[in-house]
Parts: structure tokens; C-alpha cells; sequence
């Protein structure tokens, strides 16, 4: 059984089951199947993504990298990836 | 874009809603194996991610396990909607070494007396339990589906409960759609306004309380809803369903339309009739509709309904969907729902190849 979960730093997030995580070719674009649904995160929210799932790293990780990638805010950036994965979390694609 | 694969229509259950169509296709009539591998590998060309693996009761074919590897080796995401009754542990294990990614198991009712009335079936509810626990076990992801109506929506609470003690992560709650044998049960299966206003409330407590553990589908019923829905997302836009003899249909029910002209696998390439089928033409887009649709400033939200709804309840499918209160027929058929609620229940009719 899950539990709801919140998404902080510290977390280490990956897919729930029977979610997965595959790009696809015909739309040129990540795409996240879970049951009965599919998620077209945007290229930043897919980035985070992976990053989280297939790297392993902390949500504080992936806020540290973009903070270079994109050069923007640490406080702006780790804003918006923390609520952008706790969407995910919420709609159960996400689990920590 | 979703393909919905209906292997056959063999069932052990009888549920008065089914939503196959009243003439069950025959054993002998359906697709071969080889078949579906093709389907599968034209539905993967043309885009669709997602196959539903449905009947009948989809396990009711041998050669299910062989035909979720071919989808998984053709980058498709597969989902097996089933009874469970017929589900054991070599079956399931054998389906997620495959790679099914999903169960969507039904259940008829929160208690044994209530689901197996209504599935006409005995044992039936308790060989789904254990079907649970068998999915759950091998880490397939579990959603359960309980179809809803005037005989087991007080029974929702315990439905909800049920979905958290069997370890699923979705539940979906359906209210019976009114075509083929669900209409030909209607005054057996209509809720009374009440009952809605009371679900809609329980919905409504569970998932605030249930955030994040269990997420609940839950779609106010047609004959009581002012707008309709936004059947299939748009005729012909993202979904497409494969009958057991190969019919290729815009929705599950299409064939309860009379008139339209249906393209069969056997025949044709997936993405021909996906593009050229007169079925899939007929109603696709905006320019078919008639007012007061076509000024609509929903018509590419909803898209102008249900065909099936509209030819059910209008005896013409080219018109508005009378669930929609723009509709002359919209008053009519809330009273009509009204009226068949708060009358005593008849018998079902159960949906076997006997009555069909």
C-alpha cells in the first residue's frame, strides 16, 4: 500500500509501479504512461524527471544541476521542481 | 491514442450492463493469434501507446500471454481488464514476465450476495479477491474498476474500502452507460438523483481523505448531467477498438449504431481505416454536427457528446446527445430516468448467449 507522500530535498523519487518512462519517437517527445493515462511532461519537467528516476540522484541534485543548466535562481528553480513533482506524486506517477 | 483489443466475447459473468454489443461474435469467428500480432504492430506504427486487453473476459484466450509480449516488444504500455475469475497464479505470473504493466480488475459490488447477483455468478466475487491478492503479489499495479448503479451505489463507501484493503492504486467508478444490454436493463440499473447526490458526496470525502494512496475516477451519469460527456475524447481522435471478429470501431459501443459502415482487419491496414473507414469519418471533427452543436462553444470540448447515446435515445446518431440540456429531448430523458429510479427494480436480463 502507498502512502501519500511529500516531496522535500532530500527525497529520492522514482515511478510508481506500472508507470513508465519512454520517448517517443513518432511525437519526438518523453512520455509517461501510467494506467489508463498519459503524461506529456515538458522538456524541463522530463528532464527532472529522468534525472530522478533513472540517475538515482536527490531532488536536491536535480535543483543543484539546473541551477547551471539554466542559470536562473536556486530558489525559483527548486521551487518549481518541487511542486512540479509533487503534481506527479499526487496523481500517483511519483512515489518516494 | 489507446487501442482497445476485445479478444472475445466468451464471459463466465453475466453482468446486465455488459458493454459488448447484444449479438455475442462466436468462438469460431474470432481473430486468429497471428491476427493480433499484426494488429498490435499496425497500432504501434500509427501512434497508439496504450492497449487495453478486454472481452469477453480476455484470459478466456490461450494465447493472451504470447499476444502482451508482442505488444511489449512492439513498445506498446498493455492492460488487462478482467474479471480475475478465471485468473491463477501460473497465468499471472507468466502475464508480468511478459510485461503487462497494468490489472484493471472489476468488481460488482462490496460484498459477496450483492457482486455475485449481480455478475450472475457464483463465487464469482470471492475468486476475484483472491485475484487481487495474486496481482498484487506478483507487484502488478492494481486498479479496480466497479461499475455502478441503482443496486450497489449505496455500496460505495465499502467499494472504496475494498480498493484500499485489496492494495490497488486506482479505483474507477463507472456509472452504467445506456446502450445494448445496459439499455435493455435500464429500469433495473438507474440510480435516483439521490443516490448520485449521496455518491458524488462519498467520492468527494474519500479522495481528500485518500490523497495520494488511492486515486478515484468518478463521472457524474449522463441522464442526470447537464453537459454531456466528451465520449471517447472526440470521435476518431485518440481511441480506436478491435471487436473479436476484427470490426474496427470508434468506440466499444459503435455497433449499436445502425447504418454505419465498419472496416475489418482482415481486410485492411490499421492506419487506412483509421484514415478512410466510413465509421471513423462519419463523425470525426466538428463539420457533421448539427445545431445546436455546431455553434457550440464547447463543440471541440465535448465534441458534441455520445453517437451511441444519440442515436439511443434519439433514434439518430447525427444528432445532439440528449444528455446535453441544449437538447429538446434533455428534459425527457431526466424525467424518463426519474420515473424508471423510483419504480420497483424488474429482473435483469443477463447479458449470455442465451438472451442475446
Amino acid at each position: 500500500m502507498s502512502l501519500a507522500v511529500t516531496v522535500t530535498e532530500a527525497s529520492t523519487v522514482r515511478l510508481a509501479r506500472g508507470c513508465r518512462l519512454r520517448f517517443d519517437e513518432a511525437r519526438q517527445q518523453w512520455l509517461i504512461l501510467a494506467p489508463e493515462r498519459v503524461f506529456m511532461p515538458d522538456e524541463v519537467s522530463a528532464a527532472a524527471v529522468r534525472r530522478c528516476v533513472e540517475e538515482g540522484v536527490t531532488v536536491a541534485d536535480v535543483i543543484d544541476g539546473f541551477v547551471v543548466d539554466y542559470d536562473a535562481p536556486r530558489e525559483t528553480i527548486a521551487v518549481d521542481v518541487l511542486a512540479m513533482l509533487q503534481d506527479l506524486a499526487d496523481k500517483g506517477v511519483l512515489v518516494v | 491514442m489507446a487501442l482497445l483489443a476485445e479478444l472475445t466475447h466468451r464471459c463466465p459473468l453475466q453482468c446486465p450492463y455488459c458493454s459488448n454489443p447484444v449479438e455475442l461474435a462466436r468462438v469460431a469467428d474470432e481473430l486468429g493469434t497471428d491476427d493480433w500480432r499484426r494488429v498490435l504492430d499496425q497500432a504501434a506504427a500509427l501512434g497508439v501507446l496504450q492497449v487495453h486487453f478486454s472481452g469477453g473476459e480476455p484470459t478466456a484466450r490461450p494465447d493472451l500471454v504470447e499476444l502482451v509480449a508482442h505488444a511489449e516488444a512492439a513498445g506498446l504500455y498493455s492492460n488487462l481488464i478482467t474479471s480475475g475469475v478465471l485468473l491463477t497464479d501460473e497465468l499471472v505470473a507468466a502475464l508480468a514476465e511478459a510485461g503487462l504493466a497494468h490489472v484493471q480488475l472489476s468488481v460488482q459490488g462490496a460484498d459477496a450476495t450483492t457482486a455475485d447477483r449481480v455478475a450472475g455468478h457464483r463465487d464469482g466475487h470471492a475468486k476475484k479477491l483472491a485475484a487481487a491478492a495474486r496481482v498484487t503479489a506478483a507487484e502488478l499495479p492494481l486498479t479496480l474498476n466497479a461499475v455502478v448503479h441503482r443496486q450497489n451505489l449505496d455500496q460505495l463507501g465499502g467499494l472504496i474500502e475494498l480498493a484500499v484493503e485489496l492494495g490497488a492504486s486506482r479505483l474507477e467508478v463507472a456509472h452504467v452507460q445506456y446502450y445494448g444490454w445496459g439499455l435493455r436493463n435500464r429500469a433495473a440499473l438507474m440510480p435516483t438523483l439521490a443516490q448520485i447526490d449521496a455518491a458524488t458526496a462519498t467520492v468527494e470525502a474519500a479522495r481528500d481523505r485518500l490523497k495520494g494512496r488511492l486515486v478515484i475516477d468518478y463521472v457524474i451519469p449522463d441522464y442526470y448531467a447537464r453537459r454531456p460527456k466528451a465520449c471517447m475524447n472526440g470521435w476518431g481522435r485518440q481511441f480506436l477498438n478491435v471487436s473479436p471478429t476484427g470490426q474496427v470501431l470508434p468506440c466499444h459501443a459503435a455497433e449499436s449504431i445502425a447504418g454505419l459502415d465498419f472496416d475489418s482487419v482482415r481486410d485492411h491496414d490499421l492506419a487506412w481505416i483509421w484514415q478512410h473507414s466510413d465509421a471513423f469519418e462519419r463523425f470525426r471533427g466538428t463539420a457533421w454536427m448539427p445545431e445546436p452543436c455546431q455553434s457550440c462553444d464547447r463543440a471541440e470540448i465535448d465534441w458534441g457528446g455520445c453517437r451511441c447515446q444519440a442515436f439511443a435515445l434519439a433514434g439518430d446518431a447525427s444528432l445532439t446527445d440528449p444528455a446535453c440540456e441544449k437538447s429538446p429531448l434533455h428534459g425527457q430523458i431526466f424525467e424518463t430516468a426519474k420515473a424508471e429510479a423510483n419504480a420497483p427494480a424488474p429482473d435483469f436480463t443477463y447479458r449470455n448467449y442465451k438472451n442475446a
